[in-house]
């Protein structure tokens, strides 16, 4: 049975979408992503859609459901490298992917995932620093 | 629908719309299509969503149906007409169905609108009891 | 009697020239400005030269001729220059309607004895010199397009210039009026140099756009969302006064969106967001 993979990096989970979802398999990598959160301990989900030519309404609620159910689980969700023409797109067709944070490449999604699930320990330090 | 006088078509095909995977065919088969007219990537990008969101609608809300691919001419210009059609419920307030957010399905209801939105024509046709046709055209800029 | 009409006018071209010399010169449309009289001197006898080089008299009724072809082309430069030089129309028509007076004027005196074939000519030569006008004002009208045409280039080329002014931090300065299209053409540069550089800035600085309607602070938002979407930042820069007014009175929301007024306070944004300090080297050489 076809199924998207999904590789652990560490306290990250990594999926690279390579072909056009149809609804099956969509609705399969959401059920797998929340299952391996839940079992791996994951603090954070990367997304790579740079392969993915288009993006509708179907798939932008994949995308806002997997983040929501993340954030759930205490999990950040980083969707990355989305082409323009469906960056595009989406905007003209009035989706926002809200609650979805975006990163321009793989490398820029995993700094953005340290910061974003550090944040905690961050926001203690920037708040003592101004505190002096 | 009648046809335009002004509106000749090249080719035609047609896509039965029955499950999922068949909307990933046609939107493979669309965006194919419209590379080799010359439409721009962001254009190709833009009708082959529309027809994801039009060819969805019809399996959330007629269960089956068909997508016509046609590339049409009309005096110097050459583009890409579809034609989605099902034998569902219809609609029965076309001007509510149209707006951004309305959905009686389980989508985030910006099938009708968004698609609307991204094509350069589009055209709606619905009985209540018989059905849901809808229209739409994008033309490659030259 | 000489029955030719060239032959008749072709010893006299010298007066012909003084003729149209003074014709010219007394025009109160010359621009002595744009052509120095000694040069349209050169330009005029070179052309009267080439007139009487390759004009007989059939091919007086003949201005198509394949043989005035030179003649044609030497005009048809003219004409052309003196559309990029930025002559008018009249001025550039009046240079060789004023050739047909002195012809004329040439004829008259040469003919006074026979009025009959004084008539016959000077319709010939009047058409003739009417067919190079024709010839005149359709090169004038080329020359002026092709002056638009490479305007138009060399504005669609500065129209939308993406410039990298940091490591990760991308400029795109507006100016002029935002349409549609345009509007389309700036949001499709500016995410496709965001992927190139992999910049997670941009600032999109809008300080050189007449006027901004609700149509265009729509392109500016979808493209300040469309950003977003592939993962960077953008920030709308040079915001001038009575913008910010017209904006709100829109009824516009921009507080989504990062605004800043100069492009100088928007990279100091930028500069914050990616955590670059900048100082002065003095500071350093402690």
């Amino acid at each position: 049975m076809e199924r998207i993979p999904i590789l652990k990096m560490g306290q990250f989970l990594l999926v690279t979408i390579q072909v056009d979802l149809y609804d099956r398999l969509a609705l399969d990598l959401e059920a797998d992503l929340v299952g391996q959160i839940t079992q791996l301990n994951a603090r954070g989900v990367l997304i790579d859609i740079s392969a993915v030519s288009i993006v509708d309404s179907f798939m932008g609620r994949i995308l806002s459901n997997i983040a929501s159910m993340a954030r759930i689980l205490d999990a950040v969700t980083v969707v990355v490298g989305m082409q323009p023409a469906v960056a595009i797109t989406l905007v003209e067709l009035g989706l926002s992917l809200t609650g979805v944070y975006t990163a321009l490449n793989v490398e820029k999604g995993l700094d953005l995932l340290r910061i974003k699930t550090g944040a905690a320990q961050a926001v203690s330090t920037d708040a003592d620093s101004s505190d002096d | 629908m009648p046809i335009p006088a002004t509106i000749e078509v090249l080719t035609s095909e047609t896509f039965a719309i029955l499950e999922g995977s068949h909307v990933i065919q046609l939107t493979g088969q669309i965006r194919q299509q419209a590379s080799q007219m010359g439409m721009s990537l962001l254009d190709q990008t833009k009708l082959s969503t529309a027809a994801s969101e039009l060819a969805r609608n019809i399996l959330v809300h007629g269960g089956e149906g068909k997508a016509q691919l046609e590339c049409i001419r009309s005096n110097s210009k050459i583009g890409i007409r579809l034609l989605f059609s099902d034998r569902g419920p219809g609609i029965a307030n076309v001007e509510q169905a149209m707006q951004p957010g309305f959905s009686t399905g389980i989508g985030m209801g910006l099938g009708l609108s968004g698609a609307k939105q991204l094509a350069d024509e589009f055209h709606l046709t619905s009985v209540v009891g018989e059905g849901t046709t809808v229209t739409i055209l994008k033309w490659v800029n030259d | 009697m000489n029955d030719s009409t060239v032959g008749t006018l072709r010893p006299k071209k010298n007066q012909i020239l003084t003729l149209w010399m003074r014709n010219q010169l007394a025009d109160g449309s010359l621009r002595d400005d744009l052509m120095s009289n000694d040069d349209l001197r050169a330009q005029s006898v070179e052309l009267l030269d080439c007139l009487f080089d390759t004009l007989t008299d059939d091919t007086l009724t003949m201005p198509d001729a394949p043989s005035l072809s030179p003649l044609i082309d030497q005009l048809t430069n003219i004409s052309m220059s003196r559309a990029r030089q930025g002559f008018t129309p009249r001025e550039t028509g009046l240079y060789v309607f004023s050739l047909k007076d002195a012809l004329l004027e040439m004829l008259r005196h040469e003919r006074k004895d026979d009025p009959n074939l004084l008539l016959t000519e000077t319709m010939r030569i009047s058409k003739f010199i009417d067919s190079l006008g024709i010839v005149t004002f359709e090169s004038f009208i080329q020359g002026r397009e092709e002056v638009i045409l490479r305007q138009t280039d060399e504005m669609t080329e500065i129209a939308t210039p993406v410039v990298q002014i940091w490591d990760g931090i991308l400029a795109m300065p507006l100016i002029g009026t935002l349409d549609s299209s345009r509007a389309l053409v700036v949001m499709e540069n500016l995410l496709q140099e965001i992927v190139r550089t992999g910049s997670g800035i941009a600032i999109l600085d809008i300080s050189g756009v007449p006027t901004v309607d609700s149509m265009v602070a729509q392109h500016l938002i979808k493209t300040v969302n469309a950003t977003r979407l592939m993962g960077a930042e953008c920030i709308i820069s040079g915001i001038r006064a009575e913008i910010a007014q017209t904006i709100v009175h829109l009824g516009i929301d921009l507080s989504h969106v990062v605004t800043k007024a100069t492009m100088a306070s928007a990279l100091k944004h930028a500069f914050g967001t990616l955590r670059i300090e900048v100082n002065k080297s003095a500071a350093r050489s402690v």
